[in-house]
C-alpha cells in the first residue's frame, strides 16, 4: 500500500519539477553569461500557452504525427516515474530494470524519429536520420555503464543498486569514476545539451532534435516539450540513483521520506548547476564529432569494466 | 503425433501434385493454399498441445524407406516440437495470406506445385531421427526453395540468385554430411540415437562442430556464408520469402542446435566462443547492409541475417555456460535464443508480407521511389508498424524481450570461470546492442521512407490498400507479436521443455508473479511488457483526453513550415540513402570501404554532375571471390585429365585405390 502511494506521489512528482529544473537551467546559464534571464517558472507558463494554441498540420501529416507527441509523452512520464528519486519504493519498480529503462526511453525515439519523417520536409529527415546515428554510438555505450554497475552492485534493478550503495557495498572505484563520466556523456547527447546539439537554435544546418520536431505547434509541441523535460529529469535522477542516492528514503517512515524529497530537489539542483557551467563553458561541435565524442564514451565505459574484471582478479 | 506429422507431410506432397496437375489456376490456388493452410495449423494446434503437456519425446516411428540398411527414423522431442509449432504457425497465417496474395502471381504454375512441398520437407526435417532422412529432408527442403526462387526466372537477377543459392546449398549439405559422419563414426551407425552414444575424441568433436557450423550457418545465413541469402530471399514470390526467411533460417538453426546440444556430447567452451564470435560479427554486418539497401525485400533479408546473428550470440552463450558446468545460467540465453526465433519468424513474415503487398499495390521494391503509403494503405501501414516496432527490439513488442533476456545472461557471464570468455562475452553484448540500435535506425528509415513523407513516384501516388484476406493474416502476425511481448510467459513456457532436454535445466521462478519476467534466480531484475503497454497506451489516451478537454482543441491544417522553404517537388524530401549516410560515414566506411566520388563540371562545361558511391562485401572480396578464382583455375588445370590415354587413366585410379586403403589402414590403427 505505501509502495503504492509513494509510486502516485513519484508519477506526480517528477511531471511538476521537470519544468522547474529546466527552468533552473536556464536560469543559472543566463547568470553565468551575465544576463538576468528568464523567471524561474517560465517553462511552466510556455507549456500552458502552447496547450491553449491552436496546433497546426500540415496537409499530409497522418494519424501517426498526431499520436506520437502522447505517446513519446508517456513512455517518457512513465521513465521518469520509474527512477527512484525521493524513495526506492515504488509499486511499478520491477516494471523495468535499467536496460529496459534505456529501451523504452529508446521507444520513444523511434516514434518521435518517424514522426519527423512524416511530413516530408528536409529537415525533419535531417533531424531523425542525426537522431538515430547518435542513438546508435550511445546505446552501446550506456550498455556498457550498465554492465560496470551490475558487475560492482549485483544488480541492474535501480532500487538494487541504490539500497547496495546506501549500504556502503562501494568505496572508491576507478571504474564506477568511468562509467559515471561515459553515463553523463551520454547523458548529455540524450538529451540534446551542447555541445551535442543546441535547443535554443534555428540556424538550419546545427539542429538536430529541433529539425525534427519542426513541424510541431501547439498542444502537440506542448507535449513534446514535456518530454524533453521529463526526459533530461530522468537522466539527472538516474546519475543521483547510481553514483549518490545518499538521502533516498528506503523506508516508508515519513521522516525519512521527507529527508528523501529535500536531498532529491538538492540533489536535481547540483546536477542543474553542474549542465549549467559544462553548457556554457564549452563549444558546439560539427555533427559527425558526435560520433567521435559518443564514441570515446563507449571506450571509457569498456575501460571501465576491464579495470573492473580485472580487479575482481580474471582467474 | 510423429505419425500424424509424417500424414500431414504425405498431405502436402499430394497438394503438390494437386497443384500442378489441377486443371485452373484459380481452382488450384484455393485448393493449394487453403489445404497448406489447414494442414499446417492442424500441426500447429497438436504441437502446442504436446508442448502444453510437457513435451515428452514420442517413440521412434521407424520407416521401411531409403537404405535397407538405415531405414527412415522418425522422433519428435520437445526441441523438435517447439520447432514444428514456429514452422507451422507462421506457415498457417502465410498460407492464409497467399490466398490472396497468390491470385496476383504471374506465374502460379511455377509456384503452385512446390509450395506444399516445400512445407512438408521442413516438417520433416524437423522430425528426422537419422543421418538419412535428416539429410534427404533437408535436400528436398533446399530443392523446393530453389524452384521457388526461379518463379520468376524471366529476370537476369533472379537466375543469378538461384544459382548462388544452389551452390551454397550443397556446399552446406556437403559439410553437414561430413558432420554425420564424423559424428557416426566408422562403424557408422546413422541413427541419432546411436550418434548420442557414439563418443568422439575432442578434435573429431570439435571438427564436427565446425562442420555443422558450417552446413547449417550457410543455411541460416551467418557471416561469410550468407552471400547467397540477400540474393535468393527477395527473388521468391513474397509470401516465399516470408517462408524463407521467417521460418528456414529457424530450420537451419533448429539443425545447428540438434548436432551441438543433443549430439556431439559433452560441449568444449570454444565451441560456445566460437558461435557467439560468428554471431557477434553476424548481427553487425548484417544489420550494417540492411541500412544501407533500397530494396525493401533484399533489406529484410539483410535484417535476417542480422537476427540469426543474434540467435547465434544466444546460443554461444548457452554453449559456454554448460561446458562450463553452469546449467542453471544457460537456460536463460538457450530460451533468449529460441524466443527470438519465435519472435524473429513473427515479425519477418509480417514485414515480407507487407512488403508483398507494397510491391503489389505500386510495383516496385525500392524504396527511393515509395512513399506516403500511410495514407493510401492505412491498414498495411499499421500492420508494418507493429512489425517495424517489434524488429526494432523496442519495448513493449516481443523483439525486445528476447534481446533483453539475452543481455540478462550477457550479465551474469562474470560467473564464467574462463578469462578470455570474461572479456569475450560482455564485447558480444555490445555489439548485440549496436546491432540492435542500427536495427532502430534501419526500420525508422524504412518505414518513414516508405509508408510516411510524400509519394516519391506516380506509382506510389496511385497505390491502393490490399486484400481483406491478406490484412487479416498480417494482424494476426501484429497480435502474435503484441500478445509475446506483453505477456511473455507462456511463450517462454513452451521453451522451456526442450530447455530442460537440452541445457538440463529451466528458468528459475523469480518470485515476482505472473505480470513480471525475472528470469535470474536471486536477481531481481525484472521487466514487465505489459505494464509498458498499458502506461504507453493509458497515460497516453489520459493525456490526450485531458488536454483535448482542458486546452483547446481546435486544429488547422496548413503547408509546412520547413523553415520557411516548403517545397512541393517531393524530391526535396529525406531519400533513403541521404538517410542512411551519416551511420554510412560513420560505420560504413570502416566494415565496407564506403566511398563517396563526386565528379563536379567546371563553370561552363554542360555535362551533368555525377556522384557515385562504392561499397565493397568483405565477404565477396575476402571468400568468394577467391574462391570462384580457385574454382576457375583448378578446372582449368585439371581439364588436362579428361584426354588422357586410357592406360594412364587406369594407373591414376590404381593410385587413387592404393592411396585410400592406406589411409583407412592409417586411420584403423
Amino acid at each position: 500500500m505505501n509502495a503504492v502511494a509513494t509510486q502516485l506521489a513519484q508519477i506526480a512528482l517528477v511531471l511538476a519539477l521537470a519544468p522547474l529544473l529546466t527552468g533552473f537551467v536556464r536560469v543559472v546559464k543566463a547568470r553565468l553569461v551575465g544576463r538576468r534571464g528568464p523567471p524561474l517558472f517560465q517553462p511552466y507558463r510556455d507549456l500552458a500557452r502552447l496547450l491553449r494554441k491552436e496546433a497546426v498540420l500540415a496537409p499530409n501529416a497522418s494519424w501517426l504525427f498526431r499520436a506520437a507527441p502522447y505517446l513519446v509523452f508517456a513512455l517518457t512520464w512513465l521513465t521518469a516515474a520509474l527512477v527512484p528519486g525521493a524513495t526506492a519504493m515504488l509499486a511499478l519498480g520491477p516494471t523495468a530494470d535499467l536496460i529496459a529503462l534505456i529501451a523504452i526511453l529508446a521507444s520513444a525515439r523511434f516514434l518521435l524519429a518517424l514522426a519527423g519523417m512524416d511530413v516530408g520536409t528536409a529537415f525533419g529527415g535531417i533531424g531523425s536520420s542525426r537522431e538515430v546515428m547518435f542513438a546508435a554510438i550511445a546505446e552501446p555505450a550506456m550498455l556498457m555503464v550498465t554492465f560496470t554497475v551490475a558487475l560492482v552492485a549485483g544488480s541492474t534493478a535501480l532500487p538494487e543498486i541504490a539500497r547496495f550503495v546506501i549500504g556502503g557495498g562501494v568505496g572508491l572505484e576507478v571504474s564506477l569514476a568511468l562509467a559515471l563520466i561515459a553515463l553523463v556523456m551520454v547523458a548529455v547527447a540524450e538529451n540534446g545539451c551542447i555541445p551535442v546539439d543546441n535547443p535554443a537554435t534555428h540556424l538550419e544546418l546545427t539542429m538536430v532534435r529541433e529539425a525534427m520536431v519542426l513541424e510541431y505547434s501547439g498542444r502537440h509541441l506542448a507535449m513534446i516539450e514535456a518530454a524533453a523535460m521529463l526526459r533530461l529529469l530522468a537522466h539527472a535522477a538516474l546519475i543521483a540513483c547510481i553514483f549518490a542516492p545518499w538521502g533516498m528514503a528506503l523506508s516508508a517512515d515519513p521522516a525519512a521520506l521527507i529527508w528523501g524529497l529535500a536531498s532529491f530537489v538538492g540533489k536535481m539542483a547540483v546536477a542543474g548547476v553542474a549542465l549549467a557551467v559544462f553548457e556554457t563553458s564549452i563549444a558546439k561541435m560539427r555533427v559527425f564529432r558526435v560520433a567521435e565524442f559518443l564514441g570515446g564514451a563507449l571506450m571509457l565505459a569498456l575501460i571501465g569494466t576491464v579495470v573492473r574484471l580485472m580487479s575482481e582478479g580474471l582467474g | 503425433m510423429t505419425a500424424d506429422l509424417l500424414v500431414a507431410a504425405a498431405a502436402l506432397l499430394v497438394l503438390g501434385f494437386a497443384g500442378a496437375l489441377w486443371p485452373r489456376p484459380d481452382g488450384a490456388q484455393i485448393v493449394v493454399y487453403g489445404g497448406s493452410a489447414i494442414a499446417a495449423a492442424a500441426l500447429a494446434g497438436q504441437a502446442l498441445l504436446a508442448l502444453l503437456g510437457g513435451g515428452a519425446a514420442t517413440p521412434v516411428l521407424t520407416l521401411p524407406l531409403g537404405l535397407p540398411w538405415v531405414q527412415a527414423h522418425f522422433r519428435l522431442d520437445a526441441l523438435s516440437l517447439f520447432f514444428v509449432l514456429l514452422l507451422n504457425l507462421a506457415a498457417a497465417l502465410v498460407s492464409l495470406y497467399a490466398l490472396g496474395y497468390g491470385r496476383h502471381e504471374e506465374a502460379p504454375h511455377r509456384v503452385l506445385p512446390f509450395y506444399p512441398v516445400y512445407l512438408a520437407a521442413m516438417n520433416l526435417v524437423l522430425a528426422a531421427a537419422d543421418a538419412f532422412s535428416f539429410l534427404v529432408s533437408w535436400e528436398c527442403m533446399s530443392v523446393a526453395s530453389w524452384l521457388l526462387v526461379l518463379a520468376q526466372h524471366r529476370e537476369a537477377a533472379n537466375r543469378h540468385a538461384a544459382f548462388v543459392y544452389l551452390a551454397m546449398a550443397g556446399f552446406g549439405t556437403m559439410a553437414l554430411l561430413f558432420a554425420f559422419g564424423l559424428l557416426a563414426g566408422a562403424q557408422g551407425d546413422y541413427s541419432f540415437a546411436g550418434m548420442r552414444t557414439h563418443d568422439l575424441t575432442p578434435v573429431l568433436a570439435g571438427a564436427a562442430i565446425v562442420l555443422a557450423l558450417i552446413g547449417a550457418g550457410s543455411k541460416a545465413g551467418l557471416v561469410p556464408l550468407h552471400v547467397w541469402l540477400p540474393l535468393a530471399h527477395p527473388a521468391a514470390p513474397s509470401h516465399v520469402s516470408a517462408l524463407m526467411s521467417g521460418v528456414m533460417t529457424k530450420v537451419a538453426i533448429y539443425g545447428l542446435v540438434r548436432i551441438v546440444f543433443d549430439l556431439a556430447g559433452p560441449p568444449q567452451w570454444w565451441w560456445g566462443a566460437l558461435i557467439m564470435t560468428v554471431g557477434a560479427v553476424t548481427a553487425v554486418l548484417g544489420i550494417l547492409h540492411a541500412l544501407l539497401e533500397r530494396d525493401i525485400k533484399t533489406l529484410l533479408a539483410y535484417s535476417t541475417i542480422k537476427n540469426v546473428g543474434v540467435i547465434a550470440i544466444g546460443l554461444g552463450l548457452a554453449l559456454v555456460f554448460r561446458a562450463s558446468g553452469i546449467g542453471d545460467f544457460a537456460a536463460l540465453p538457450f530460451i533468449a535464443a529460441l524466443f527470438h526465433a519465435l519472435n524473429h519468424s513473427l515479425f519477418k513474415s509480417l514485414l515480407f508480407c507487407a512488403a508483398g503487398a507494397v510491391a503489389h499495390a505500386t510495383g516496385t521494391r525500392d524504396i527511393e521511389r515509395l512513399g506516403g503509403l500511410i495514407h493510401r494503405m492505412p491498414r498495411t501501414a499499421f500492420v508494418a508498424l507493429v512489425g517495424c516496432f517489434a524488429i526494432a527490439g523496442l519495448p513493449p513488442l516481443n523483439g525486445f524481450v528476447s534481446e533483453w533476456l539475452m543481455l540478462q545472461s550477457v550479465f551474469t557471464s562474470p560467473s564464467l570461470p574462463q578469462p578470455l570468455l570474461k572479456l569475450i562475452v560482455p564485447v558480444a553484448g555490445v555489439m548485440l546492442v549496436l546491432a540492435a540500435a542500427l536495427a532502430a535506425a534501419c526500420f525508422v528509415r524504412l518505414y518513414g521512407i516508405v509508408f510516411l513523407g510524400r509519394p516519391r513516384s506516380p506509382d506510389a501516388a496511385a497505390a491502393g490498400e490490399t486484400d481483406a484476406v491478406m490484412i487479416w493474416s498480417m494482424a494476426a502476425f501484429a497480435a502474435l507479436c503484441l500478445v509475446c511481448g506483453a505477456l511473455p510467459a507462456p511463450a517462454i513456457g513452451l521453451i522451456e521443455p526442450a530447455a530442460r532436454a537440452m541445457v538440463g535445466a529451466g528458468l528459475p521462478d523469480g518470485g515476482a508473479g505472473w505480470l513480471y519476467l525475472a528470469p535470474v534466480a536471486g536477481k531481481p531484475s525484472s521487466y514487465s511488457g505489459a505494464v509498458v503497454l498499458l502506461a504507453m497506451i493509458g497515460f497516453g489516451l489520459a493525456v490526450a483526453l485531458l488536454v483535448h478537454r482542458l486546452g483547446w482543441r481546435s486544429l488547422r491544417r496548413a503547408p509546412p513550415w520547413d523553415c520557411g522553404f516548403p517545397s512541393t517537388d517531393p524530391t526535396t524530401q529525406y531519400s533513403g540513402s541521404s538517410f542512411a549516410q551519416p551511420l554510412r560515414r560513420v560505420f560504413g566506411t570502416v566494415a565496407f570501404r564506403a566511398a563517396e566520388t563526386v565528379d563536379m563540371p567546371d563553370p561552363g562545361e554542360t555535362r551533368p554532375a555525377r556522384f557515385a558511391l562504392s561499397l565493397w562485401d568483405p565477404a565477396w572480396r575476402f571468400v568468394f571471390n577467391p574462391c570462384a578464382r580457385f574454382v576457375v583455375w583448378a578446372a582449368e588445370h585439371l581439364n588436362a585429365l579428361q584426354f588422357m590415354t586410357i592406360r594412364r587413366h587406369l594407373s591414376f585410379m590404381f593410385a587413387t585405390l592404393i592411396a585410400l586403403l592406406l589411409a583407412v589402414a592409417a586411420v584403423a590403427r
